[in-house]
């Protein structure tokens, strides 16, 4: 059995108060193992990037725990927080989050200078990484002088750079055409493959299907589950 | 699907005999289109009389083996390189049993739809799990890949359609608005016609 690296406990999570709350989440619980890609799909507004959030500790839930590994996210102090987000969770977001001011191989390598990683090394490891987003020849523009798609690749190679144990991605290929879009979720099913736990939020039916579960989340509640569970008479279908 | 066009397509590159195209035709869609041998001969028979294909003897076996002739072979290009209409008979069983749910008392249609919804979902769970056990890199999986990517586009825009009517008929329900779903009367019967 593998080891579970994300857990969500009934998280409930209101934005607001009174006339302006907003119950995002109504008491979602999750876990993701070792190696297990997990695929939320809803219509907008219904929470998805809320529970993204809370996962990778960006947001603290209202109520409910969350834990990353052997933490619990909401005991953490400010600075085991940041540590553990900058380590252990790779996070790509919905509208990218790069520093304008660094180069793209700035961006990527980023996370792993802050944690006390050579230079030279933290350049070989985020330009393996863009490379295997295919975005190598990329590495010493700036993020505007790059087209919305190849700034949405190197979220994503930023993401999986380092030994990243949760993955988390809010529609990571939002902005690709699907062949690129299906690079992306071959590359990043093969970080998952090697031990990671991710999360991806998709639209995209197509991708979805790369994951090992999909959960349906209406109205900040997860009303259903599709397990990938293929048995081999399937395959002769 | 055309058959005959296929079987002409087949033969544009050597001489085979009806069990062989069968099989050629088989592997060549990936395995997703298994013509039924008897029709395989008969469109072979329509073939020769239509002077596309020539029989260039038998084998050891006493089978015909066939080849296309000159106006076969253009033939067979033109097929290939020609796009398809979308042809009426697009079967679309879902959306004539959707189309009849919505008018018949007592269906529930969104549970149909959310049916079909986890059925189309677990179809392409199939194919990209398949997929992904592909190497991209070896030639003979490239028919394979080509047909199932166009299974796999298939089933999104399903998806999408399945999602997209659930909210048309949530919004439909909301505004109170209801196929008629009795049956038309026949037509009065008037005075009886006079005959004569
Ligand atoms: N900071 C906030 N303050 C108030 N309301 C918020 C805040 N963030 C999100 N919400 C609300 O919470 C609900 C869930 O938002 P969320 O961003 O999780 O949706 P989503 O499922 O990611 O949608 P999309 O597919 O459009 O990205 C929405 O109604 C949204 O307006
Ligand atoms: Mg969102």
């Amino acid at each position: 059995m593998s080891k579970v690296l994300l857990e969500l406990i009934d998280v409930q999570k209101t934005y607001g108060t009174g006339e302006n709350e907003v119950h995002a989440l109504r008491g979602a619980s999750l876990q993701v193992k070792a190696g297990e890609l997990v695929a939320i799909m809803g219509a907008s507004g219904s929470g998805k990037s809320t529970l993204l959030t809370i996962a990778g500790g960006l947001e603290v839930p209202t109520t409910g725990d969350v834990r990353v590994l052997d933490s619990s996210l909401p005991t953490l102090k400010p600075t085991q927080l940041a540590t553990l987000r900058r380590q252990t969770i790779g996070y790509v977001f919905q509208d990218f989050n790069l520093i304008p001011s660094l180069t793209v191989i700035e961006n990527v390598a980023l996370p792993l200078e802050l944690d006390g990683m050579k230079v030279r090394k933290a350049r070989k490891a985020a330009l393996d990484a863009l490379v295997s987003m295919e975005i190598g020849e990329l590495a010493n523009r700036f993020p505007d002088e790059i087209s919305g798609g190849q700034r949405q690749r190197v979220a994503i190679a930023r993401s999986f750079v380092g030994p990243r144990q949760v993955l988390l991605a809010d529609e990571p290929t939002g902005a690709l055409d699907s062949k690129t879009s299906e690079a992306v979720i071959r590359a990043l099913r093969k970080r998952i493959d090697a031990g990671i736990a991710g999360v991806l939020v998709t639209h995209d039916a197509k991708l979805a299907a790369w994951a090992d579960r999909i959960l349906v989340i209406r109205d900040g509640q997860i009303v259903e589950e599709i397990s990938n569970n293929i048995t081999p008479e399937q395959f002769g279908a | 699907m055309s058959v005959r066009a296929s079987i002409l397509a087949v033969l544009t590159m050597g001489e085979c005999h009806g069990y062989q195209l069968r099989q050629e035709i088989e592997s060549r869609t990936g395995g997703s289109w298994q013509i039924n041998i008897g029709q395989i001969y008969s469109t072979l028979e329509r073939l020769e009389r239509d002077g596309l294909v020539e029989s260039a003897g038998s084998n050891e076996q006493g089978q015909t083996r066939y080849r296309a002739t000159a106006t076969g072979s253009v033939e067979a290009q033109l097929w290939l390189t020609s796009a398809i209409e979308a042809s009426p008979e697009a079967r679309n069983e879902l959306a004539m049993k959707l189309a009849l749910a919505v008018t018949i008392p007592g269906c529930d249609v969104e549970k149909l739809v959310h049916a079909q919804r986890v059925q189309t979902m677990r179809t392409l769970q199939v194919l990209t799990a398949t997929k992904r056990d592909v190497d991209q890199n070896d030639p003979a999986e490239l028919p394979w890949l080509l047909v199932a990517d166009l299974n796999i586009f298939n089933c999104e825009a399903e998806l999408r359609w399945l999602e997209h009517i659930e909210g048309t008929l949530a919004r439909s329900a909301a505004r109170g608005l209801n196929p008629n779903q009795t049956l038309s009367q026949p037509a009065k019967r008037g005075r009886p016609t006079k005959t004569n």
